[in-house]
Protein backbone atom coordinates (compact mmCIF):
# COMPACT_ATOMS: atom_id res chain seq x y z
CA UNK A 1 0.00 0.00 0.00
CA UNK A 2 2.97 2.64 1.08
CA UNK A 3 5.06 1.27 -1.78
CA UNK A 4 2.19 1.92 -4.43
CA UNK A 5 1.45 5.60 -2.83
CA UNK A 6 5.32 6.32 -3.48
CA UNK A 7 5.46 4.95 -6.43
CA UNK A 8 2.26 6.75 -7.45
CA UNK A 9 3.96 10.32 -6.06
CA UNK A 10 7.17 9.78 -8.28
CA UNK A 11 5.15 9.15 -11.45
CA UNK A 12 3.24 12.32 -10.94
CA UNK A 13 5.99 14.55 -9.82
CA UNK A 14 8.03 13.11 -12.98
CA UNK A 15 4.76 13.59 -15.49
CA UNK A 16 4.23 17.19 -13.70
CA UNK A 17 7.94 18.08 -14.01
CA UNK A 18 7.97 17.21 -18.10
CA UNK A 19 4.53 19.11 -18.19
CA UNK A 20 5.23 22.65 -16.40
CA UNK A 21 8.81 22.74 -18.17
CA UNK A 22 6.93 22.26 -21.80
CA UNK A 23 3.87 24.40 -20.78
CA UNK A 24 5.09 27.17 -18.47
CA UNK A 25 6.60 29.85 -21.00
CA UNK A 26 3.22 29.99 -22.39
CA UNK A 27 1.12 29.79 -19.47
CA UNK A 28 3.16 32.57 -18.01
CA UNK A 29 3.23 34.28 -20.75
CA UNK A 30 -0.43 34.59 -20.66
CA UNK A 31 -0.80 34.99 -17.21
CA UNK A 32 1.08 38.36 -17.73
CA UNK A 33 -1.52 39.12 -20.50
CA UNK A 34 -4.25 38.98 -18.42
CA UNK A 35 -2.84 40.92 -15.11
CA UNK A 36 -1.35 43.62 -18.04
CA UNK A 37 1.81 43.87 -16.22
CA UNK A 38 5.43 44.03 -17.85
CA UNK A 39 6.81 40.91 -18.51
CA UNK A 40 9.93 41.93 -16.38
CA UNK A 41 7.95 42.26 -13.37
CA UNK A 42 4.97 40.33 -12.85
CA UNK A 43 4.26 39.36 -9.56
CA UNK A 44 0.49 38.87 -9.94
CA UNK A 45 0.98 36.98 -13.01
CA UNK A 46 3.03 34.69 -11.03
CA UNK A 47 0.92 34.70 -7.83
CA UNK A 48 -2.01 33.27 -10.28
CA UNK A 49 -0.31 30.46 -12.61
CA UNK A 50 1.76 29.26 -8.76
CA UNK A 51 -2.09 28.62 -7.77
CA UNK A 52 -3.06 27.33 -11.42
CA UNK A 53 -0.55 25.11 -11.28
CA UNK A 54 -0.75 23.65 -7.83
CA UNK A 55 -4.54 23.15 -8.42
CA UNK A 56 -3.26 21.01 -11.31
CA UNK A 57 -0.75 18.87 -9.71
CA UNK A 58 -3.19 18.37 -7.10
CA UNK A 59 -5.81 16.66 -9.50
CA UNK A 60 -3.35 15.25 -11.88
CA UNK A 61 -3.93 11.59 -10.48
CA UNK A 62 -7.76 11.96 -11.57
CA UNK A 63 -7.21 13.77 -14.63
CA UNK A 64 -8.13 10.29 -16.47
CA UNK A 65 -6.76 11.53 -19.80
CA UNK A 66 -7.77 14.96 -19.82
CA UNK A 67 -5.28 17.97 -21.04
CA UNK A 68 -3.68 18.60 -18.16
CA UNK A 69 -2.67 22.14 -20.28
CA UNK A 70 -7.17 22.90 -20.53
CA UNK A 71 -7.30 22.33 -17.43
CA UNK A 72 -4.82 24.81 -15.91
CA UNK A 73 -5.81 27.15 -18.35
CA UNK A 74 -9.22 26.88 -17.69
CA UNK A 75 -8.65 27.52 -13.55
CA UNK A 76 -5.98 30.58 -14.95
CA UNK A 77 -8.95 32.11 -16.54
CA UNK A 78 -11.68 31.09 -14.05
CA UNK A 79 -9.52 32.38 -11.09
CA UNK A 80 -8.56 35.82 -13.00
CA UNK A 81 -11.81 36.42 -13.37
CA UNK A 82 -13.07 36.01 -10.00
CA UNK A 83 -10.44 37.89 -8.23
CA UNK A 84 -11.15 41.10 -11.39
CA UNK A 85 -14.59 40.46 -9.84
CA UNK A 86 -13.83 41.15 -6.23
CA UNK A 87 -10.55 43.56 -6.96
CA UNK A 88 -12.83 45.98 -9.15
CA UNK A 89 -16.26 45.21 -8.26
CA UNK A 90 -17.03 44.01 -11.48
CA UNK A 91 -15.23 42.53 -14.47
CA UNK A 92 -16.26 45.07 -17.23
CA UNK A 93 -15.09 48.45 -15.35
CA UNK A 94 -12.70 50.51 -16.99
CA UNK A 95 -11.26 51.75 -14.35
CA UNK A 96 -8.23 50.70 -12.86
CA UNK A 97 -5.93 50.46 -16.04
CA UNK A 98 -3.14 48.37 -16.28
CA UNK A 99 0.28 49.69 -15.65
CA UNK A 100 1.72 52.14 -18.29
CA UNK A 101 4.19 49.98 -20.17
CA UNK A 102 1.96 46.97 -20.93
CA UNK A 103 0.67 46.04 -23.97
CA UNK A 104 -3.12 45.77 -22.61
CA UNK A 105 -3.32 48.88 -20.57
CA UNK A 106 -6.33 49.93 -22.57
CA UNK A 107 -8.43 46.87 -21.71
CA UNK A 108 -10.85 46.43 -19.34
CA UNK A 109 -9.96 42.58 -17.44
CA UNK A 110 -12.92 41.02 -19.26
CA UNK A 111 -11.53 42.03 -22.33
CA UNK A 112 -7.94 41.04 -21.67
CA UNK A 113 -9.40 37.46 -20.53
CA UNK A 114 -11.45 37.17 -23.71
CA UNK A 115 -8.67 38.50 -26.10
CA UNK A 116 -6.02 35.90 -24.51
CA UNK A 117 -8.70 33.05 -24.08
CA UNK A 118 -9.41 33.70 -28.29
CA UNK A 119 -6.53 34.83 -29.99
CA UNK A 120 -3.29 33.81 -28.02
CA UNK A 121 -4.56 30.78 -26.28
CA UNK A 122 -6.64 29.87 -29.65
CA UNK A 123 -9.73 28.45 -27.32
CA UNK A 124 -12.99 28.35 -29.56
CA UNK A 125 -15.87 30.85 -28.84
CA UNK A 126 -18.38 28.57 -27.50
CA UNK A 127 -15.81 26.74 -25.09
CA UNK A 128 -14.74 30.58 -23.60
CA UNK A 129 -18.74 31.99 -23.43
CA UNK A 130 -19.51 28.51 -21.50
CA UNK A 131 -15.90 28.74 -19.47
CA UNK A 132 -17.00 32.05 -18.18
CA UNK A 133 -20.68 31.62 -18.41
CA UNK A 134 -21.59 34.43 -20.77
CA UNK A 135 -23.62 34.38 -24.38
CA UNK A 136 -21.67 33.62 -27.74
CA UNK A 137 -22.76 37.21 -28.86
CA UNK A 138 -21.42 38.98 -25.95
CA UNK A 139 -17.76 36.80 -25.96
CA UNK A 140 -17.74 37.83 -30.00
CA UNK A 141 -18.67 41.11 -29.04
CA UNK A 142 -16.23 42.24 -26.43
CA UNK A 143 -13.38 40.26 -28.20
CA UNK A 144 -14.29 42.46 -31.35
CA UNK A 145 -14.16 45.82 -29.08
CA UNK A 146 -10.64 44.65 -27.10
CA UNK A 147 -9.08 43.71 -30.83
CA UNK A 148 -10.53 47.47 -32.01
CA UNK A 149 -8.98 48.92 -28.81
CA UNK A 150 -5.55 47.20 -29.45
CA UNK A 151 -5.53 47.90 -32.73
CA UNK A 152 -5.91 51.77 -32.40
CA UNK A 153 -5.21 52.23 -29.03
CA UNK A 154 -6.86 55.88 -27.16
CA UNK A 155 -5.11 58.60 -26.68
CA UNK A 156 -4.35 59.01 -23.19
CA UNK A 157 -6.86 61.58 -22.76
CA UNK A 158 -10.16 59.88 -23.33
CA UNK A 159 -11.56 61.24 -27.22
CA UNK A 160 -14.33 62.74 -26.72
CA UNK A 161 -17.53 61.32 -27.90
CA UNK A 162 -17.41 62.11 -32.25
CA UNK A 163 -20.11 63.85 -33.35
CA UNK A 164 -22.58 62.20 -36.12
CA UNK A 165 -21.30 63.16 -39.44
CA UNK A 166 -24.85 63.01 -41.77
CA UNK A 167 -23.95 60.70 -44.59
CA UNK B 1 -6.29 37.70 -47.05
CA UNK B 2 -9.38 39.17 -45.63
CA UNK B 3 -9.35 42.22 -43.46
CA UNK B 4 -10.83 40.48 -40.62
CA UNK B 5 -8.11 37.88 -41.03
CA UNK B 6 -5.26 40.22 -41.38
CA UNK B 7 -6.71 42.29 -38.12
CA UNK B 8 -6.76 38.24 -36.10
CA UNK B 9 -3.13 38.33 -37.32
CA UNK B 10 -2.14 41.60 -36.33
CA UNK B 11 -3.42 41.12 -33.20
CA UNK B 12 -1.79 37.49 -32.38
CA UNK B 13 1.34 39.14 -33.49
CA UNK B 14 1.26 42.03 -30.37
CA UNK B 15 0.22 39.62 -28.04
CA UNK B 16 3.18 37.27 -29.39
CA UNK B 17 5.69 40.04 -28.71
CA UNK B 18 6.49 40.06 -24.98
CA UNK B 19 7.79 37.28 -23.74
CA UNK B 20 8.10 36.54 -19.52
CA UNK B 21 11.12 34.60 -18.40
CA UNK B 22 9.55 31.57 -16.27
CA UNK B 23 10.62 32.19 -12.49
CA UNK B 24 12.73 29.20 -11.40
CA UNK B 25 11.28 28.48 -8.21
CA UNK B 26 7.78 28.11 -10.14
CA UNK B 27 8.03 24.27 -10.13
CA UNK B 28 8.68 23.76 -6.84
CA UNK B 29 6.33 26.16 -5.62
CA UNK B 30 3.51 24.47 -7.53
CA UNK B 31 4.55 21.23 -6.22
CA UNK B 32 4.93 22.32 -2.32
CA UNK B 33 1.11 24.09 -2.85
CA UNK B 34 -0.50 21.19 -4.62
CA UNK B 35 1.23 18.46 -2.14
CA UNK B 36 -0.29 20.44 0.73
CA UNK B 37 -3.81 20.72 -1.10
CA UNK B 38 -4.08 16.90 -1.73
CA UNK B 39 -2.24 16.18 2.09
CA UNK B 40 -5.28 18.15 3.29
CA UNK B 41 -7.82 16.61 0.99
CA UNK B 42 -6.52 13.24 2.36
CA UNK B 43 -6.67 14.13 6.08
CA UNK B 44 -10.44 15.53 5.27
CA UNK B 45 -11.43 12.50 3.73
CA UNK B 46 -9.91 9.91 6.21
CA UNK B 47 -12.07 12.53 9.23
CA UNK B 48 -14.97 12.55 7.45
CA UNK B 49 -14.58 8.54 7.32
CA UNK B 50 -13.87 8.26 10.74
CA UNK B 51 -16.80 10.13 11.70
CA UNK B 52 -18.98 7.95 9.62
CA UNK B 53 -17.82 5.09 11.81
CA UNK B 54 -18.39 6.82 14.81
CA UNK B 55 -21.73 7.72 14.05
CA UNK B 56 -22.66 3.98 13.11
CA UNK B 57 -21.04 2.73 15.83
CA UNK B 58 -22.83 5.03 17.85
CA UNK B 59 -26.46 4.33 16.50
CA UNK B 60 -26.09 0.23 16.90
CA UNK B 61 -24.86 0.92 20.69
CA UNK B 62 -27.99 2.84 20.89
CA UNK B 63 -29.96 0.39 19.04
CA UNK B 64 -28.86 -2.57 21.40
CA UNK B 65 -29.31 -0.60 24.38
CA UNK B 66 -32.96 1.12 23.76
CA UNK B 67 -34.36 -1.32 21.62
CA UNK B 68 -37.21 0.58 19.26
CA UNK B 69 -38.71 -1.95 17.88
CA UNK B 70 -40.07 -3.53 21.05
CA UNK B 71 -43.72 -2.79 21.60
CA UNK B 72 -43.84 -0.57 24.83
CA UNK B 73 -45.98 -1.84 27.50
CA UNK B 74 -49.29 0.30 27.48
CA UNK B 75 -49.84 2.56 29.81
CA UNK B 76 -53.44 4.21 29.19
CA UNK B 77 -55.54 0.59 29.80
CA UNK B 78 -55.17 -1.25 32.65
CA UNK B 79 -53.94 -4.33 32.90
CA UNK B 80 -56.84 -6.92 31.99
CA UNK B 81 -56.24 -9.34 35.42
CA UNK B 82 -58.97 -11.40 37.74
CA UNK B 83 -61.97 -12.44 35.45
Amino acid sequence: MRERQASRNARRAREFEAFVAGAAGRLMHAATLLTAEPPDDNPRARRLLTAALAHTYALWDRLHGEDPYDRTRQYLAVRFARGAWHQYGGLGRPRPRGRPDSTLRHLTPQERLILVLRMYEGVAEEQAAALLGLPTERVRAICARAMATLLHPPREAAPPIAKVVPS
Amino acid sequence: MSPVNRREAEVRRILEEPQPSVPPDLYAEAVRRGGRMLRRRTVARRLMWLVLLAAVVAFVVWLSVAQPWVEPPSETTPPLTGW
